[in-house]
């Protein structure tokens, strides 16, 4: 996808180049260390435990036997509810805030401050508030609906952020041009905009995916601790990182089904961020223009 | 069209005023009983004897985020000039998957290997081992892939035309990413600097189990601090009463701490923060 | 055009998602409706503490086993969220990790279902053997700082208390009358397993955790070993016959005197029938006899 740049000009202080070619190949090295250190980690002792049976049955003996079918099916419903929710939410900010608001709209700043402060709120105060909000005052309760809506509200900033990033990537030669042909506003935005912004909704997507299935506080207190097999989204269900702290912390000898679950989870985010990777790339490419 | 995206956005905004009419009801009891100022001169915070100093927390939280910022946006934006303008493209692939990744991994288990890798590790170093510079570390690796996305993606709407531009005046590579990409792309990478930085402040679990959660305010990086955040994760499945009340400040204080971020990070940019 | 067609194949994958796990949630729910022999059926809400979820949890399966048409839903989040939801009614049962106070049993009523001794643990590569009361307070206030003062190696000593308010900590601190503040820790936990990987991974520190939970862990190679206190071995049969010291009783919390499901479960919980469970769950079972005068 990248596309290095020519190698066309050794007249400017090439050592200056080659050291900052050598401390970013160091930087990209040294993460890419750290992070096989981490994933060797979990791959080396989650590997042993994944079986069918792990991934299908319900877990026994508080998590050290059975498996975590029930749980990944919670997850999954978790997930679902909070991204039908938080990225119909956050587009239609996003496209409100870099299309239909001058930059220095009082609304649009107020709105855009609102959510950076959203985006510093710890994860604990959320939870606290979905239990509050959502499961008393709403009368949803330990549900499963409960903890996806808490956990649209903490994605919110991060896709709108992002996505925001997006719209403004379309150069403004673009709307001008679409203006100049007729088309209308919501054509603009239907074909050009949305198509143009898709790398940056991807990425908060991807970011948005990342922070809800690690999301352990906010969970504890709304989507709850059931490990049953839910049979509706008002069922209490037991996240996927939940489980995880569960075992990792209150359960002497979960270590190994905690990293069993660890490495389930980063096998799932690994599908899920290539599907949203798949589909972004698709839809970017039918607009006809993309940059890379 | 414009109406209705104006209430949704109306909606996002108004979340946060939720959150907030939320904290401070749940904090009225101990405000209404000591007021705010013990929160900064009590000489300690022990909340069963009606002590509530949060001020070495406040500290904690500060240092922890400062440092993991400092670490994080450097190695975050050298990571995205990496995957754009350095790896042969199926390298960048890779690599950008992988910093993906990177920002899933719950922070359960960052916390996990922290406590029983890193903090080992400081400790042989310069005991006891969690420490603020353990959280920094930790910290520094969650917060570094939202860093590295966003400037990856800002880097990667930087039109073609200004590296033609650039590679045309015989700019050589560094020079066209620090004269030309960087301030060109200067928005997104704000952009992820305030998302990485409200991340490292909200941080909860995995600096709960590596930072060593003594309420003091640190002498040095190899000193246990505790985190706002800890703060209420630690002590909530127990509090009653005032004390709960008073986590509740804890969670007022660090809302307030970003409040005032913002609002700084509003003043120093005003022109590349908003489109 | 072709736009959208594509955000057709999007919501068509987003809802054919949704059904696969409505599917396969509905066909693996056996309970269904099912009449049960004794007439019992209804829901129950426990929620609490995190250390006795897991165990009730079990409990809990294991009844919901002998009543098909009965669901109990265990929720976590503290002893402190066990009592109040207890009290709003939000939960039929609450879970605490500790007894009632005295100012507490105006308000709700205790059903002790098993115990939970709390030992002092240090690595494995601590030469210690023993230390008294006296110096563990000492090592606790910071009077004695290096492991040389209680016969071990010169090494400064790592002290990891329990954050305020729990009741291993408030257990902890009667036992030696300590005054939280008095003590200088070096590292504070949460949970129990986090102590346990603390002191593994340092081989200065002390700390104290469940002793069924060492204990297991032990077993299992964790390199730490158990202290005595105050000359009584830390094992669960110490804890089992009363000789230790240091125990705490995991407690059922009701607001009301309870009757109809709720008092079904409770007598459950209490009775020989799950000692197994407390076992596996490295808790000790509390005897007929003893649960009688808890009851009151």
């Amino acid at each position: 996808m990248a596309k290095p740049l020519q190698r066309s000009s050794p007249s400017r202080s090439p050592w200056l180049d080659r050291l900052s070619a050598f401390g970013v190949w160091s930087v990209a090295l040294i993460i890419t260390a750290i992070f096989a250190w981490i994933m060797g980690d979990i791959l080396w002792r989650g590997a042993g435990q994944i079986s069918w049976d792990f991934l299908t049955l319900p877990p026994q003996n508080a998590g050290r036997d059975g498996g975590i079918g029930p749980i990944l099916v919670s997850t999954g419903l978790i997930l679902v509810v909070c991204l039908s929710v938080s990225l119909p939410l956050g587009l239609g900010t996003a496209v409100f805030l870099s299309e239909f608001t001058a930059a220095d709209n009082g609304f649009g700043r107020l709105v855009r401050r609102s959510l950076d402060i959203l985006s510093g709120v710890p994860s604990i105060v959320f939870g606290l508030f979905g239990y509050t909000f959502f499961a008393q005052t709403l009368g949803l309760g330990f549900s499963i609906l409960s903890g996806g809506l808490t956990l649209a509200c903490m994605v919110l900033p991060i896709l709108i952020r992002s996505a925001e990033e997006g719209f403004r990537a379309v150069p403004a030669d673009y709307r001008l041009s679409a203006a100049s042909l007729g088309l209308s506003r919501t054509a603009t935005l239907w074909h050009l905009l949305l198509p143009a912004a898709v790398p940056g909704i991807v990425v908060g997507l991807v970011l948005g995916i990342g922070r809800a299935i690690a999301e352990t506080a906010a969970l504890i207190f709304t989507s709850g601790y059931v490990d049953r097999m839910p049979t509706s989204l008002l069922d209490s269900g037991r996240a996927l990182s939940v489980h995880i702290f569960d075992l990792s912390m209150n359960v002497p000898g979960g270590d190994a089904p905690a990293y069993g679950s660890a490495l389930v989870l980063v096998v799932l985010l690994i599908l899920l961020n290539g599907a949203a990777n798949w589909i972004g790339r698709r839809l970017s490419f039918q607009s006809g223009f993309h940059w890379r | 069209m414009v109406w209705s995206l104006q209430a949704i956005a109306a909606i996002a905004g108004a979340l946060v005023l939720l959150i907030a009419a939320f904290l401070i009801g749940e904090t009225l009891p101990v405000l209404q009983k000591v007021g705010f100022l013990p929160f900064f001169t009590d000489p300690a915070w022990n909340p069963t004897e009606a002590l509530y100093n949060l001020a070495p927390m406040l500290w904690g939280t500060l240092f922890a985020a400062a440092g993991s910022v400092l670490l994080a946006t450097p190695l975050g934006i050298l990571s995205a000039m990496f995957c754009q303008y350095y790896a042969p493209a199926g390298i960048a692939l890779l690599y950008r998957r992988l910093i993906e990744l990177l920002a899933g991994i719950p922070s359960v288990v960052y916390g996990f290997w922290g406590l029983v890798t890193l903090v080992p590790l400081i400790g042989r170093l310069h005991p006891p081992g969690p420490s603020l510079l353990a959280g920094m570390l930790i910290l520094t690796m969650m917060i570094l892939p939202t860093v590295a996305l966003t400037a990856d993606a800002s880097f990667a709407k930087v039109p073609p035309a200004y590296l033609q531009g650039a590679a045309s005046l015989g700019l050589s590579r560094w020079g066209t990413i620090w004269g030309v990409v960087i301030p060109a792309a200067k928005s997104g990478l704000l952009t992820g600097v305030i998302l990485e930085t409200g991340r490292a402040l909200g941080e909860t679990m995995a600096i709960l189990m590596v930072c060593g959660n003594v309420v003091q305010t640190p002498q040095s990086i190899f000193d246990p601090i505790r985190t706002l955040t800890a703060n209420i994760a630690l002590e909530m499945a127990y509090a009653l009463g005032d004390h709960r009340s008073a986590l509740f400040v804890s969670g007022l204080i660090l809302m307030g701490l970003v409040t005032a971020l913002v609002i700084v990070a509003d003043a120093i940019a005003p022109e590349e923060n908003h489109g | 055009m072709r736009l959208m067609r594509n955000r057709g194949y999007f919501a068509a994958f987003i809802v054919s998602l949704a059904a696969s796990f409505g599917v396969q949630a509905c066909s693996s729910s056996p309970q269904g409706t099912a009449p049960s022999s004794d007439g019992l059926t209804g829901k129950l809400i426990l929620t609490g503490s995190s250390t006795v979820a897991p165990l009730v949890g079990e409990i809990a399966k294991r009844f919901e086993a002998e009543h098909p048409s009965v669901r109990i839903d265990v929720q976590t989040g503290g002893s402190s969220r066990g009592l109040a939801d207890a009290k709003q009614r939000l939960a039929d049962i609450g879970m605490i990790s500790r007894a009632l106070k005295p100012e507490e049993t105006d308000d709700f009523q205790g059903f002790v279902i098993a115990q939970d001794g709390i030992g002092v643990i240090i690595n494995k590569a601590n030469s210690v053997g023993a230390i008294s009361d006296r110096q563990l307070v000492d090592i606790y206030t910071n009077q004695i700082q290096n492991w040389r003062e209680v016969g071990g190696e010169d090494a400064p000593i790592t002290v990891v208390n329990k954050a305020e308010g729990r009741s291993t900590l408030e257990l902890f601190l009667s036992y030696f009358q300590l005054q939280n503040s008095q003590i200088q820790a070096d590292v504070i936990i949460g949970d129990n397993q986090q102590g346990i990987k603390t002191v593994a991974g340092n081989a200065n520190a002390i700390g104290y955790v469940s002793i069924g939970a060492a204990e297991y862990d032990i077993g299992q190679g964790a390199p730490i070993h158990l202290l005595p206190v105050g000359g009584v071995e830390a094992t669960v049969e110490t804890v089992q016959d009363g000789s230790f010291p240091l125990a705490r009783p995991l407690t059922l919390v009701t607001a009301n005197p309870p009757s109809g499901l709720t008092q079904e479960f409770i007598q459950f919980a209490q009775s020989e029938d799950v000692h197994d469970i407390i076992k596996a769950q490295n808790f000790v079972p509390v005897q007929r006899k003893e649960l009688a005068q808890t009851l009151r």
